[in-house]
């Protein structure tokens, strides 16, 4: 691909970057804030950047890894302690049990970064003895990790950091985002769009970059990506660094969204839920990631909550009752996972200027389509 | 300054109690095409093996430009199970058991005997990313295109390659639509672009046919002209053995049983009973 046309991509995108988040901002002025499009816009982006950031690990670099609730968690706590006033650490009102131990509070958005670099200082004690396995093992590994790092995070004695199993509460959230300088609260999806998209950028960028082929390389063929001059451990234990400290903004950004953060929340379920979203998405498919975790979102907490309402009947037969979403929910990834083998989008990406080309082009041509970038 | 690119002394590569490679001393000098041939099984892909990093020889040392890159003599569980020679020779030595990027980053590059592009990849790619290993860039400068200017050489390297061999036509093609014979020969541009000064090549005409492997043959020389780089290939191929290489080293059962230029090894007795087998004097 040349660079001329690479540009063209760029720019097209970035016209596509700017219409969405236009129209998040009309979303914002004219819908009420209580409307639930806005609570899944929110969980979508942020389920949409942990689902990229797993995708770096399990479709680009192809280290199958289930540690990511773990990665989120960190970056949650993180978050919620380092954001949480000074006077309420002191109070009894979040650490009851406990006296807390972290005496100063930090702006929002460093706290988020420290969240991030905290999550990829725990990948890179993790990775140095994990990623020496492979496949299946490595899985396992991971998910144990996770595992622990939640059972840890509850421990007693660690209470005055973490308030043991108790929830965190009372941090700085979505509706203290304001406007630099000012007090004009920030329109909170708006926020959560831009927080997200600048990492995923980030992400994107790393993929197209000579580290990002050497990943690539390793997920094809690890035997000749290493006779190539690639090393092996090294280039895994940087994704790996890299996909949980975007895991933990993920978690930060969570925490924030929900106002409260629990460990016991970030369970295995949900790595599989981001799983799910990256493998119907596409494995090795950024935009399919996006999509897919505002599919999910949408499907899971929006569009097929009649089916829980028991007063609705079908044929007159009273089947839904709550819980029965769930059952529809199964059948249609069934039916995704059967039509679509690799997912919604396979490897390939969403091209606006492919989209444009073929409006202009008006007859409906064969397209090219491995021309994904 | 010595004409001596590599220097295998007394590889021994022996898994449990199989000795797959026994005793293997060769030496590969300047701008030479060397070829190891012996029968199917005699170890000389384990031998390649032992000079890249992917197994560690039980004892011996490789040597690279006089300088010893891989050594090590039989110790731990080894130490009882041995049953090679000179297992006292190397034990003064520091054991050296480099990971295979490691070697490559010193200047030797291979290929495989089946091919291992890599497969989501374009042809063009697939060289760019071979390239990877001498970019000075780090994760930051990479990721934010602070180095502009080396990602652009480094493509600009990338197309003289592909031009070079050939290939430019083909540069955004899938790696694996490729036909075989064109697959091969970008396996070959691939190892060129981590820019060695030895090549290693495994069974480069595998499954070609008479024609192919006479092209295959005259473009190896050309890469030894071009590059300026030192060829050692193992193959089966006679024709092309005894046509283009300057020296042939013979290995039967892990064992050195001959070697030379290509008329004496045609003519060495040990060689053709290795290959035709022995005609048992009572049958």
């Amino acid at each position: 691909m040349t660079e001329k046309k690479d540009k063209k991509e760029v720019l097209y995108s970035l016209i596509g970057i700017a219409v969405l988040l236009i129209v998040i901002i009309i979303l914002e002025k004219t819908i009420p804030s209580t409307s639930i499009l806005f609570s899944v816009l929110k969980k979508g982006a942020i389920y949409s950047l942990a689902a990229v950031s797993m995708n770096l690990l399990n479709g680009f670099t192809g280290l199958f890894s289930l540690g990511q609730a773990g990665f989120m968690l960190i970056g949650a706590y993180a978050y919620a302690i380092l954001t949480m006033p000074v006077t309420i650490k002191l109070s009894d009102s979040v650490y009851k049990y406990y006296d807390c131990i972290v005496g100063f509070q930090l702006g929002l958005i460093p706290s988020m970064i420290i969240a991030g670099l905290i999550a990829a200082l725990f990948a890179f004690l993790i990775g140095l003895p994990v990623l020496r396995l492979k496949s299946d093992y490595l899985a396992i590994a991971t998910l144990g990790f996770a595992e622990i790092i939640r059972a840890i995070f509850q421990w007693d004695t660690i209470g005055p950091l973490t308030n043991g199993a108790n929830v965190l509460r009372k941090y700085l959230d979505l509706t203290d985002v304001t406007l630099p300088f000012s007090n004009i609260p920030f329109p909170p999806t708006l926020f959560i769009f831009i927080v997200a998209g600048i990492c995923i950028a980030i992400i994107k960028m790393l993929i197209d970059s000579s580290y990002g082929r050497a990943f690539k390389a390793i997920r094809d063929d690890e035997i000749a990506a290493e006779a190539m001059g690639i090393g092996l451990f090294k280039h895994k234990e940087m994704s790996f660094i890299i996909s949980s400290f975007f895991a933990g903004i993920s978690g930060a950004l969570l925490s924030m969204y929900q106002y409260t953060v629990q460990a016991s929340q970030f369970k295995t379920a949900m790595t599989y839920e981001i799983l799910l979203i990256v493998v119907i998405g596409g494995i090795g498919s950024i935009s399919g990631s996006c999509i897919g975790s505002f599919l999910f979102i949408a499907c899971n907490e929006w569009w097929l909550r009649f089916l829980d309402e028991s007063s609705n009947n079908i044929l007159g037969l009273n089947i839904m009752r709550s819980g029965f979403r769930k059952v529809v929910f199964s059948i249609i990834i069934m039916i995704i996972v059967l039509f679509f083998s690799k997912g919604i989008m396979g490897e390939k990406e969403i091209s606006i200027k492919r989209m444009v080309d073929r409006l202009r082009r008006k007859k409906p041509k064969p397209a090219v389509e491995e021309g994904a970038k | 300054m010595s004409d001596n690119v590599l220097r295998l002394s007394d590889i021994t590569m022996q898994f449990g109690g199989v000795v797959a490679v026994d005793n293997l001393s060769l030496e590969v000098n300047e701008g030479q095409i060397v070829a190891l041939i012996g029968p199917n099984g005699a170890g000389k892909t384990t031998a390649f093996n032992c000079i890249t990093g992917v197994y560690e020889p039980t004892n011996g040392q490789v040597s690279f430009y006089d300088k010893v890159i891989v050594s090590n003599y039989p110790h731990g569980k080894m130490k009882k199970l041995y049953k090679g020679s000179n297992a006292d020779k190397y034990v003064h030595e520091k054991i050296l058991n480099p990971t295979p990027d490691k070697i490559t980053r010193k200047g030797i590059a291979r290929t495989f005997q089946n091919i291992r592009l890599w497969k989501s990849m374009t042809v063009f790619e697939n060289v760019l990313t071979a390239k990877h290993l001498h970019a000075k860039q780090n994760i930051f400068t990479s990721t934010f295109r602070i180095s502009h200017a080396e990602e652009r050489r480094m493509r600009e390297e990338t197309a003289l390659l592909l031009e070079e061999q050939d290939l430019l036509r083909f540069r955004d093609e899938l790696a694996t639509s490729l036909p075989y014979g064109l697959q091969r020969r970008l396996e070959i541009a691939r190892a060129l672009a981590t820019s060695p000064k030895l090549l290693l090549l495994d069974e480069p005409a595998a499954g070609m046919n008479p024609q192919e492997t006479q092209e295959l043959g005259e473009f190896i020389v050309q890469i030894r002209e071009k590059y300026g780089v030192t060829i050692l290939m193992i193959e089966h191929h006679m024709d092309l053995v005894m046509q283009f290489s300057d020296q042939i080293y013979v290995i039967d059962f892990g064992e050195l049983i001959s070697h030379g230029t290509p008329a004496v090894v045609q003519a060495d007795q040990r060689v053709i009973d290795a290959y035709l087998g022995v005609v048992e004097e009572d049958a």
